[in-house]
């Protein structure tokens, strides 16, 4: 993966517009976070292959970047994202790593399932 | 008799950092060992140090991987289950026991080594550890193999007690080493030969023994 460039998304964002998408939303904290640290609370979730449209999207931020896309009757939100996957054309695929690399949060979007 | 062994466990990599080296000692000894692999490791965290894997990608990459480290410690027999990471607490557990009961039967292993359930940290483990002594509690007592169980909680000596089965693996560091550093997008390999190079003898100190919990099971 590739540090995200804004132009590049905000151009994928744009081609996936107004159409039946599919989308993977995710963020955690990883299993392990209270095996190493008990005062870390574990916890994380995933949605995939959900099928979503929004009518207008936009990434904003100096990195980490944030995405918004406005469906009909409500929001997909995605804070924390680093990297995104720039020699796929026809997906998008971001995510947002710490400094260790782990990931921490994913945002897909995609014509066909994940 | 040979010894048949099947280990079954949740995700690639499980099998590194506990449990490699016995494998490649019984290997050594003429044991046939089948690997069980119930997931892909789909949803790890880890993508590469820069990332080179990405959520589409990784579990291909870890497929490649899981295959590399099997080579190296020289499973015969390597199953991917198809199931997915972090759901094996969710699944039918029927259809899960089902294959796992499958494969006992086919295999006729004389020693299951999976998760001690309860004590195994990742959820999936834990589930992963519990369908495998459901299924054997279920056979009748003298056709049940030996169970190891790899437990790393922080309570688990405080609760299992001290682990019984003490393999010393230290002829086999080299497999070792060389299963975990085929995992290459999940463990940083720069921790282990990178400007830190561990020292031999800190190699055989961390890796040197690894420790199972024989299973009780009820009549």
């Amino acid at each position: 993966m590739e540090i995200i460039h804004v132009d590049d998304v905000q151009q994928m964002i744009d081609k996936l517009k107004n159409q039946d998408v599919y989308v993977h939303l995710e963020m955690t904290t990883g299993a392990y976070a209270a095996h190493y640290d008990s005062s870390k609370h574990p916890a994380a979730n995933f949605i995939t292959n959900a099928v979503i449209r929004y009518a207008h999207g936009s990434i904003s931020g100096n990195g980490p970047y944030r995405v918004g896309l406005k469906m009909e009757k409500g929001w997909i939100y995605a804070e924390g994202l680093t990297h995104y996957e720039q020699n796929d054309k026809e997906r998008l695929i971001m995510a947002g790593h710490d400094t260790q690399g782990k990931l921490v949060v994913a945002l897909q979007l995609s014509r066909e399932p994940f | 008799m040979t010894q048949n062994i099947l280990v079954v466990l949740p995700h690639p990599d499980d099998e590194a950092f506990g449990l490699s080296g016995t494998l490649a000692k019984y290997v050594s000894e003429g044991a046939k060992v089948t690997y069980a692999c119930l997931t892909l490791g789909e949803m790890g965290r880890n993508m590469g140090v820069p990332p080179f894997a990405n959520r589409v990608t990784l579990p291909t990459i870890r497929k490649a991987e899981l295959e590399a480290s099997c080579r190296a410690i020289g499973i015969q027999d390597l199953r991917m289950l198809g199931f997915h990471d972090k759901t094996i607490e969710f699944e039918d557990q029927d259809k899960l026991d089902g294959v796992i009961h499958s494969l006992l039967e086919e295999i006729k292993p004389s020693l299951v080594v999976t998760f001690y359930p309860g004590y195994s940290v990742h959820p999936d483990h834990d589930a992963t550890g519990a369908a495998v002594v459901r299924t054997i509690q279920r056979l009748p007592k003298d056709r049940r193999p030996t169970v190891y169980g790899i437990a790393f909680s922080n309570n688990c000596e405080e609760e299992l007690g001290k682990p019984d089965v003490l393999v010393d693996v230290k002829s086999f560091l080299e497999q070792k080493m060389q299963s975990i550093q085929a995992h290459k997008s999940q463990f940083q390999a720069a921790e282990l030969l990178g400007p830190k190079k561990l020292q031999q003898q800190e190699i055989v100190r961390r890796f040197g023994t690894e420790r199972f919990w024989t299973y009780s099971f009820e009549d």
